[in-house]
Formats: structure tokens, C-alpha cells, sequence
């Protein structure tokens, strides 16, 4: 059952070959066996998943199930839920049982997906390795001694692993798709302000975005139909009309141009990761795409400008952690400084400490000009960057990491090494574009992904080209042996 | 840019943190190393280039001042490491 993408789920479900208790039983079953090897879950909440999926079969047997009623999902632990412990994988909420739902997960409830559990994280999202997590280490289910990406590392390796068909994850500065590249799934960036933010932990809220991981495109589209759309309770979600994504994945490629920026197939990009993406952009060709060279000259300054706005958010956001009102309390404070500096010193972890101390050194007196404001308008400088390769072509193409999973521990020591991974996925998120990572082979035994960049709200094309290509190959049928 | 142990010291102040003496060290290395990256930024041609906060240029959607939300303090306070009557408790503050 576990190797079926939530389409031929939804079929099944549909057609009674199986109920929901039973296809929820199998899944919780194999975290229960499988999830020790992995570590992609915080928290499994069994018992809330069983309740949910008999609720959704007595739905289905009403005659009122849509599509996705009955389907096991797993969510990031950024998401708020309510009653369930939300620890953004931090010890700082190691305690922290939500009060109220995130509205992605509120509308996942409403679609009658059912909550298998929590997924591991780097601590508050920040990382691109899952190894800043509280609750150690999630591994790639294709190499145990490998890190599975990040920071929605935990909800790749779930889905990698078929210890669930779909996940949700959050995407910064590359933590959906760097970390479902790195474990051969499909996950896509929406546009900034399509999905909301209301009830997910927050980091960088001008950069912050939910989006869908999944086997395929197709699944993607559908697990997307559910998230998106406005919400009165995030002053950024936009008033755009949602589309069903599943209405255009079958469009042929034709004439479709696709631009290949200079930039991204440089220096620094693996030579057997770059031989995949190529093969997999002819493939693109063969369906009839266009191929056009491009060049995106900001890309360099999309990682120093990306390391002032993101911590300086943070350093904001981050501030409401006080050891107060909830949240992890230092032991026999001494005095309010005490209590303020000891809660957050012991209750954050070392990355989390330097992108806020980061954060606020930019922001403060004498600095602000110099970090802040400049850092914002190389970021208009990206922005335009992309506007005028939209004019030119439809999508952009390239990897969406330079190298594919590298050994735990291997870059924890010098956190620049690190963040220079997020090279390829960073000025997407500056710029608020929508941008999908799809399976592209396998470079000396590690999954690749294949990285397509829209125009504001073409989340649908994306879908669409990703589907298409996915007709053609086989690579996200692929699954790791220990987990077949 | 470099920063020294009493740079550190005023940022981890102002930010509420407290940093291990025996991590000094540490901290120094990585947030100077960081700020290498980000002054790379100052290279760029930004003479005339309006900043970018919102990546969709949005402005803040504003609602009408009204009450639309009941009062959970107790449900919220569930949470709080120690309160009482409603209230948060903190070590005291005034003497």
C-alpha cells in the first residue's frame, strides 16, 4: 500500500479496496518499526490519527468524501496543532502544547487528511542539514550515515520512506525543496502570501512559505488544492483566486521556454549532479522545450543578502521567547534579566543563538544602514533580476542543490560552508517566487532534483512541467532498499 | 569583519542571551566568518534602489478595529511556565 502515491490512495479509498483505519493502521505501523532507522518524527500522534481516519471512513460511507477524505499526512512541527505538542524543534517549546490550530492544518482537517504525527526539523527551521534539531539527528532513508537536507528534513525522509504519502513543509530559504531533492520526492515553494502563514512558527516572515511534499507532481498539486488560498488572519496572504493544480498537469510542453542560467551550472555544482540535471532538462527538450541561456548576475549576493534579512527577522520574531508566557523556564531564576537571559540561552541552540545575534547586531544603532537597508535592495536588485528572465522566458531551470546529501556532521563546524548549500534556492525566496524540485537520478548513489522557477502564481505550470516529466521517467518511483 | 569577545558580549546583551564564557570564543569565530559572507553585499551597485520588504511589493491589509476574537487567558496560560490568578509571575521587579 505504502508505494502508492496519494492519487492511487485516493482511488483506493475511493473504490473500497481499502478504509481509511486500515490504510492508517499500515502507515502508523511502519513508523512504529521503521521510524527508529530514520528519526523523521517528533511526535506520532496515534490515537488523534485513528480517530481522525474512522471519522473520515464514516464520511466516505455518508457519501460525502472529497478527494483527499481519509489520507494520512504528516506535518512539520512548525505548524501549530491544536492539543498536540508543537516543539519547532526546539527545546525551547519542548513543552509547548499548542492552543489552537495553524490554518494549513486546519484545512488539511477540513480535507479529511488524517494527522499520522509531527515531523523532525532543524531547530526553528534554521539549517539545511535537520541536524540543529533538539530531538537529534533525522537521517537519509538512502544513507543512514547521510543527512536527509533541511530544514523540513524530517517530512522528506517520512515521505522518502513511505512512513507516510504526503507531508507538509515550510520553505525559507530552500527547506522544502533542498531536503526533498536530497530524498528523491517532489516539493514545491508556492508564491509568497498563496498559502498561509497563520500558526506556523515564524522565522523570516517576509520569506516564510507552506508548501506541499509528495511522491509526485501530481500529488503535490493535490495536496496544494488544500492548502492554498486566502486567509484574513495573515496580513500577507494575497487575494488571489485558487485554481484546482490538478486541471493542467496533462498540458504538453511545446514551445515552452525554459531558461538555463549561466549561474547556476558554475563553479561549485557537483559534475555527476550537474550530468543529471542536464539529462533531465533533455528530456524537458524532447517534449518539445524550448532551451535558452540565461544569466541571473545577482545570484552571488543572494546568500550575504539573505544572512541580514533572514536573521534580522528572526532576531524579531524570536523575541517573543521569554521564558514568560510560554515556553521552555530557566531553573531558580535570580532576577527578570536572569530569567530572560538563561530561558533563551539554555532553551536555544547554538545556530538559532547566532542568527538572532546576527540578526541583531544589523539591526542595531550605526549598523542598520549598512546591513539592513542595503541587504533589502539587493534584494529588489534580485527581484528585477528575475522580472527580466521572465520576459524572456516562461520557467527557469537548474539544480536545486550543488551537491547531493553529504555525511552527518560533515559541515556543522563552519556554519558558512553550510548556508553556501542554499545557493541555488535562496533568491527564490527573496524575489517571493514559486519554484517546484522534482526526482532527477541518482549522482554516485544520492538522489538529484531538478529545480523549476515560476512567475508569480504559475504554480500551476510548475505542476504541469514537473507532471510531464515525471510521465517520461521513473526516478520518483524510486525507494530506498531498507525501506521498500 | 572580525568582532571580539566584548563585541559579542554587548550583541548576546542586547538580544537576551546568555552565552557560556567557554563559548566566547566560539561565537566570535562564527559570527566574524558570518559577517565575511554579508559584507559581500557591499560590493553591489545599490545608488537609487528603493528597498524591498514585502518580495510582492504588498501593503499591510488593514480590518476594522472591532473585537472579533473571545478571551482565552486561561486556555493560553496553560502554557506558562508560572502563573496565577491570571497573571504571569516573574522573579520581582520592584523592590
Amino acid at each position: 500500500m505504502h508505494n502508492k502515491t496519494l492519487a492511487e490512495l485516493a482511488q483506493g479509498l475511493k473504490s473500497g479496496e481499502f478504509s481509511s483505519v486500515e490504510l492508517t493502521t499500515h502507515y502508523l505501523d511502519r513508523i512504529k518499526s521503521l521510524d527508529e532507522k530514520t528519526n523523521a518524527f517528533i511526535t506520532t500522534t496515534e490515537e488523534h490519527a485513528l480517530a481522525q481516519a474512522k471519522q473520515a471512513d464514516q464520511v466516505r460511507a455518508e457519501g460525502n468524501a472529497t478527494a483527499l477524505t481519509g489520507i494520512p499526512i504528516a506535518h512539520k512541527d512548525i505548524f501549530c496543532t491544536e492539543g498536540i505538542k508543537t516543539s519547532c524543534g526546539s527545546k525551547m517549546l519542548d513543552n509547548f502544547i499548542a492552543p489552537y490550530e495553524s490554518t494549513v492544518t486546519q484545512k488539511c482537517n477540513e480535507a479529511g487528511l488524517v494527522t499520522l504525527g509531527k515531523t523532525n526539523m532543524d531547530e526553528f527551521a534554521m539549517g539545511s542539514s535537520n541536524e540543529s534539531s533538539f530531538y537529534g539527528v533525522c537521517k537519509n532513508p538512502w544513507d543512514l550515515e547521510k543527512i536527509p537536507g533541511g530544514s523540513s528534513g524530517g517530512s522528506a525522509a517520512a515521505v522518502a520512506a513511505r512512513l507516510a504519502p504526503i507531508a507538509t513543509g515550510t520553505d525559507t530559504g530552500g527547506s522544502i525543496r533542498q531536503p526533498a531533492s536530497m530524498c528523491n520526492i517532489t516539493g514545491l515553494k508556492p508564491t509568497y502570501g498563496r498559502v498561509s502563514r497563520w500558526g506556523m512558527i515564524a522565522f523570516a516572515s517576509s520569506l516564510d512559505q507552506a508548501g506541499p511534499m509528495a511522491q509526485t507532481a501530481e500529488d503535490a498539486a493535490m495536496l496544494l488544492n488544500s492548502m492554498a488560498g486566502l486567509d484574513l488572519k495573515d496580513s500577507t496572504s494575497m487575494d488571489q483566486p485558487v485554481e484546482d493544480y490538478t486541471a493542467n498537469l496533462n498540458n504538453g510542453l511545446e514551445g515552452l521556454r525554459i531558461g538555463l542560467p549561466k549561474e547556476y551550472f558554475a563553479e561549485g555544482l557537483n559534475d555527476s549532479v550537474k550530468a543529471a540535471i542536464e539529462a533531465s532538462i533533455k528530456e524537458l527538450e524532447k517534449q518539445g522545450a524550448i532551451l535558452k541561456e540565461i544569466s541571473l548576475s545577482t545570484t552571488k549576493l543572494s546568500v550575504p543578502a539573505y544572512y541580514v534579512i533572514a536573521p534580522a527577522e528572526a532576531s524579531a520574531n524570536l523575541s517573543r521567547f521569554d521564558g514568560v508566557r510560554f515556553g521552555y523556564r530557566c531553573e531558580d531564576p535570580q532576577d527578570l534579566m536572569d530569567l530572560y537571559t538563561r530561558s533563551r540561552g539554555e532553551g536555544f541552540g547554538d545556530e538559532v543563538k547566532r542568527r538572532i545575534m546576527i540578526g541583531a547586531y544589523a539591526l542595531s544603532a550605526g549598523y542598520y544602514d549598512a546591513y539592513y537597508k542595503k541587504a533589502q535592495q539587493v534584494r529588489r536588485l534580485i527581484k528585477n533580476d528575475f522580472a527580466n528572465a521572465f520576459n524572456e522566458v516562461d520557467v527557469i531551470a537548474g539544480p536545486t542543490a550543488p551537491t547531493t546529501a553529504f555525511k552527518l556532521g560533515e559541515k556543522t563546524s563552519d556554519p558558512v560552508t553550510m548556508y553556501l548549500e542554499d545557493i541555488f534556492t535562496i533568491s527564490v525566496n527573496l524575489a517571493g517566487l514559486p519554484a517546484i524540485t522534482v526526482p532527477a537520478g541518482f549522482a554516485d548513489g544520492m538522489p538529484t532534483g531538478l529545480q523549476l522557477i515560476g512567475n508569480y502564481f504559475q504554480e500551476s505550470k510548475l505542476l504541469n512541467i514537473g507532471h510531464k516529466y515525471q510521465q517520461a521517467t521513473d526516478w520518483h518511483k524510486k525507494t530506498p532498499e531498507q525501506f521498500a | 569583519m572580525s568582532i571580539d569577545h566584548d563585541e559579542v558580549a554587548k550583541i548576546a546583551q542586547l538580544a537576551r542571551l546568555n552565552i557560556e564564557p567557554a563559548q566566547m570564543d566560539q561565537y566570535a569565530e562564527n559570527l566574524s566568518s558570518i559577517l565575511d559572507l554579508v559584507d559581500q553585499l557591499q560590493a553591489a551597485d545599490t545608488d537609487g534602489i528603493e528597498p524591498l520588504a514585502n518580495p510582492l511589493d504588498a501593503t499591510q491589509r488593514l480590518r476594522p478595529d472591532q473585537v472579533t476574537e473571545a478571551n482565552q487567558r486561561e486556555h493560553f496560560q496553560k502554557n506558562a511556565p508560572s502563573a496565577e490568578q491570571g497573571l504571569f509571575l516573574v522573579p520581582k521587579v520592584i523592590e
